[in-house]
């Protein structure tokens, strides 16, 4: 966990208080919409269909339980009760005023949670691995880099106006659980020959209506250089992306236009230029920002306690065990995966009593310390494995306890057409609908690892274009119409999904996945085979021809 | 980014303007007497590309009161009732069509 | 058009020379970057001041020969949306070298002082006169940067080391 000083509060409340005076400015009628729009975007908070929608950062996915608590408080006193986790490690609130939005910022901020460039033509959260500082196998705490990028890129003057939205990821395991491939800058922690710390830099991912794989620039910047590198590709794009077409702005069409080639030659040139640069990390810096976050002190705990040997018994218990509990790098202890997919609820949702009582449980069991996935789930890194029982019983009452975990279930899905204005179709209806089909936890199994992803426009906030199925919102003649694609991943070894034809109307949705189900537990080589893999092995058409048979 | 005003104005029935007020987002629809209501059923009805075009025009031009003003199809039925156009509007109308999680 | 230099509210001394109008005698004046490039020798040979604004879809490259016998560059911010300008005078100043009158032209608007004050700027074009009132107050906003730029301001980081070096040293 990452502590905040005098200086990074300080800075916070600035922001704050800046806010609020451009908030009584555009109220009074000093500053226009216009002039106002992306000022409020800075902070975060858009104009949905019913109200204005808030979206708090959560950098690299990490919060207290006194900061969950906070984010509680809001829902209740200044929204309807709940918040919504999202695709890139932060919380969205929907009914938010904004009138009052200051005091929800000032009261934000006194845990030390903004809200800066979670929207607009900037920088955004810096996203991470929900697993980081506790992964098996992990190279290094990626955390520590991400709040250097973090700082670096706040309120950075020569980037706050960007041709358009800018997202980094970052990763430090040979699994990719940040989709770094599908960011504008990807970053991948490795070590040299040396032993030295350093990143292979990836640019141009992204999603939307032109989705690109991030192509590797440089496959080793030193970590000490991984500022003033970035500077320079931000740079690059400063000046030379597209500003005539929205839909043609973002890096990945600068790198596809320049070709990666030339695109890198560019940045190297910059960054050349830049000679002995400021931003050159030195070990002290970095070694003062490691200072700053905290690990837990754990115990010498047994492989196989005793309370996990006579909870074996209970087949539920063990269920959601086999699901949720994931392998901790430190003996005796489990990373435990909150699920926010119950059978017929909204993905990613959770109540302000929930959060409460997840903070509460964080206290008790996880070093108070939460998590927040892309995946729209929440995590507790730090779990005796002692405590999983009593845990279990405690998560089980409050309703994350769905052991549905990386199954077809587990949906992730953009608000969609009920929330948002630039939807075309509404995408929480299907993924509930979708729940309730696939409610059976044998089932659920049985099929196995299985994402799917569903967004209500082509802006892809859903992802669809990376899930093993993904299903995107179009309109036709007014009406709700889906288009579904098959075989995408987010991981190391990302693809874009292939459509598997025409696109079918919302009330056949979860028929259509219905029917790919059966497709491929017909055609799978072995039961694990995963249907991504099935999907690589034999293609689309086996799962066009059954589902396009009587359609 | 072109403003409402200048974007070109289809009119295939009759329409309403509608925006969201500016303080709070609520939503709110353009009413006969220069101003605004969340009320649907008080909202003005325009059937040509002209009336369209000039209630935008004074709707934007409220720009401290609302936020985002544009043109929006409804249905009138027999009864002389005003029923949201299409499900965007419907939804902004009636509100999410799930329920929204509730607090134990 | 108000103008705030160096802090303070200012009369502009410079006259902006439109293309195809006939420079004036002498004074301070402004042309066009391609006024400036049609003969740049006859231009900067003029006594008076000479000042160009420069356009921000344009390599500022092409400008460094002349920048150590110009008095002012005017960048532009078309919409206060289009962050070129940014680049450009952190270029001009940090990598140029450039010390004369760096000026913001364009949608000005207060939001956005701080932010040109740090890439370099140190003569604002406001578009509104509440916001040239407004720019002591603006300025004073933020006390705390992340980030180095070319303005010499602290950066957190420099602060919490500087900290740390004091604490121990007065161990």
């Amino acid at each position: 966990m990452y502590a905040y000083d005098e200086l990074d509060r300080t800075l916070l409340n600035e922001r704050v208080e800046e806010f609020r005076d451009q908030v009584k400015r555009r109220l009074s009628g000093e500053l226009t919409e216009d002039e106002f729009k992306m000022l409020r975007l800075q902070n975060g908070v858009y104009l949905q269909l019913h109200a204005y929608m808030f979206r708090v950062a959560i950098p690299y996915g990490t919060l207290s339980s006194r900061q969950l608590r906070r984010l509680a408080h809001v829902a209740r006193r200044y929204d309807r009760g709940y918040g919504h986790f999202t695709t890139r490690q932060n919380i969205q609130f929907n009914w938010i005023k904004l009138a009052e939005l200051p005091d929800a910022l000032a009261a934000l901020a006194e845990v030390g949670i903004h809200s800066m460039q979670t929207s607009g033509n900037n920088t955004r959260n810096v996203t991470s691995d929900q697993w980081a500082g506790v992964a098996p196998g992990e190279i290094e705490d990626p955390r520590i880099w991400s709040e250097l990028l973090r700082q670096y890129t706040t309120l950075h003057p020569e980037f706050s106006f960007l041709p358009r939205k800018f997202k980094f990821a970052i990763t430090a395991s040979a699994h990719d659980r940040a989709a770094i491939k599908v960011h504008d800058i990807g970053l991948r922690l490795h070590k040299n020959a040396q032993g030295e710390t350093g990143f292979e830099v990836l640019v141009g991912g992204g999603l939307g209506r032109t989705p690109f794989i991030a192509k590797t620039i440089k496959p080793f910047v030193h970590g000490r250089d991984l500022l003033s590198y970035v500077e320079a590709i931000l740079r690059v794009y400063n000046q030379y992306g597209r500003r005539d077409n929205i839909y043609k702005a973002r890096i990945k069409i600068l790198v596809h236009e320049l070709g990666v080639e030339k695109f890198a030659a560019e940045v190297e040139e910059e960054w050349r230029a830049m000679g002995d640069s400021a931003l050159t990390l030195d070990d002290a810096v970095i070694e003062e920002v490691r200072s700053r976050f905290s690990y837990p002190i754990y115990e010498k705990l047994p492989h196989m306690p005793e309370e996990l040997k006579k909870a074996a018994h209970d087949p539920v218990f063990e269920r959601w065990r086999r699901n949720s509990v994931f392998t901790h790098k430190v003996q005796g202890y489990a990373i435990v995966t909150l699920s926010l997919k119950p059978v017929g609820g909204p993905p990613g949702d959770a109540t302000a009593d929930q959060m409460d009582a997840i903070a509460d449980l964080a206290d008790k069991y996880s070093f108070g310390e939460i998590r927040v996935g892309h995946e729209q789930n929440l995590a507790l890194p730090h779990v005796a494995k002692r405590d999983l029982p009593a845990l279990f019983k405690a998560l089980d009452r409050i309703g994350v306890a769905t052991p549905n975990v990386n199954l077809i279930s587990d949906i992730i899905a953009c608000p969609g057409l009920d929330y948002c204005s630039l939807a075309n179709a509404r995408s929480i209806p299907i993924a509930q609908e979708l729940t309730r089909r696939f409610a059976n936890p044998e089932t659920a199994e049985l099929i196995g690892r299985l994402h799917i992803n569903i967004s209500g426009c082509i802006n892809a906030c859903g992802h669809h274009h990376v899930g093993h199925i993904g299903i995107l919102g179009v309109e036709k003649n007014g009406e709700e119409f889906y288009q579904i694609t098959i075989g995408g991943r987010a991981d190391e070894n990302a693809e874009l999904g292939v459509l598997i034809g025409p696109a079918v109307p919302f009330g056949e949705v979860a028929d259509v996945v219905e029917d790919i189900v059966e497709a491929y537990l017909a055609l799978r080589e072995r039961p694990d085979e995963l249907f991504v893999d099935t999907v690589k092995r034999l293609g689309v058409e086996p799962f066009r021809e059954r589902v396009y048979a009587t359609r | 980014m072109t403003s409402p005003l200048e974007q070109k104005i289809r009119i295939t029935g009759p329409s309403i303007v509608t925006a969201n007020r500016t303080f709070d987002g609520a939503v709110i629809y353009r009413n006969a007497l220069q101003g605004w209501s969340t009320d649907l059923s008080e909202a003005a009805i325009v059937r040509t590309v002209a009336e369209a075009r000039a209630l935008l025009a004074e709707s934007v031009a409220d720009d401290i009161g609302a936020v985002g003003a544009y043109i929006a199809p409804v249905d009138i039925n027999d009864g002389g009732n005003v029923k949201p156009g299409n499900l965007r509007e419907l939804i902004r109308q009636r509100g999410v069509t799930i329920e929204l999680p509730l607090s134990a | 058009m108000p103008l705030v230099k160096n802090g303070k509210i200012a009369a502009d001394i410079f006259v902006h020379v439109p293309d195809g109008a006939e420079l004036p005698g002498d004074g301070a004046l402004l042309v066009s970057a391609a006024r400036l490039l049609e003969d740049p020798e006859a231009l900067l040979r003029r006594p008076g001041k000479l000042g160009v604004i420069w356009p921000n879809n344009r390599d500022v490259d092409d400008l460094v020969p002349f920048l150590d016998r110009l008095a002012a560059v005017a960048l532009v911010f078309p919409t206060f949306r289009d962050g070129r300008a940014y680049s450009q005078a952190r270029l001009l100043r940090e990598r140029h070298g450039y010390d004369g009158e760096l000026r913001a032209t364009g949608q000005v608007l207060r939001d956005q002082f701080m932010f040109m004050l740090r890439a370099g700027f140190d003569a604002l074009e406001a578009r509104k006169q509440s916001d040239v009132e407004a720019f002591a107050t603006t300025a004073k906003r933020y006390s705390v940067f992340y980030q180095p730029t070319g303005d010499g301001r602290l950066t957190a980081l420099s602060r919490r080391l500087q900290q740390r070096h004091s604490e121990s040293a007065g161990q």
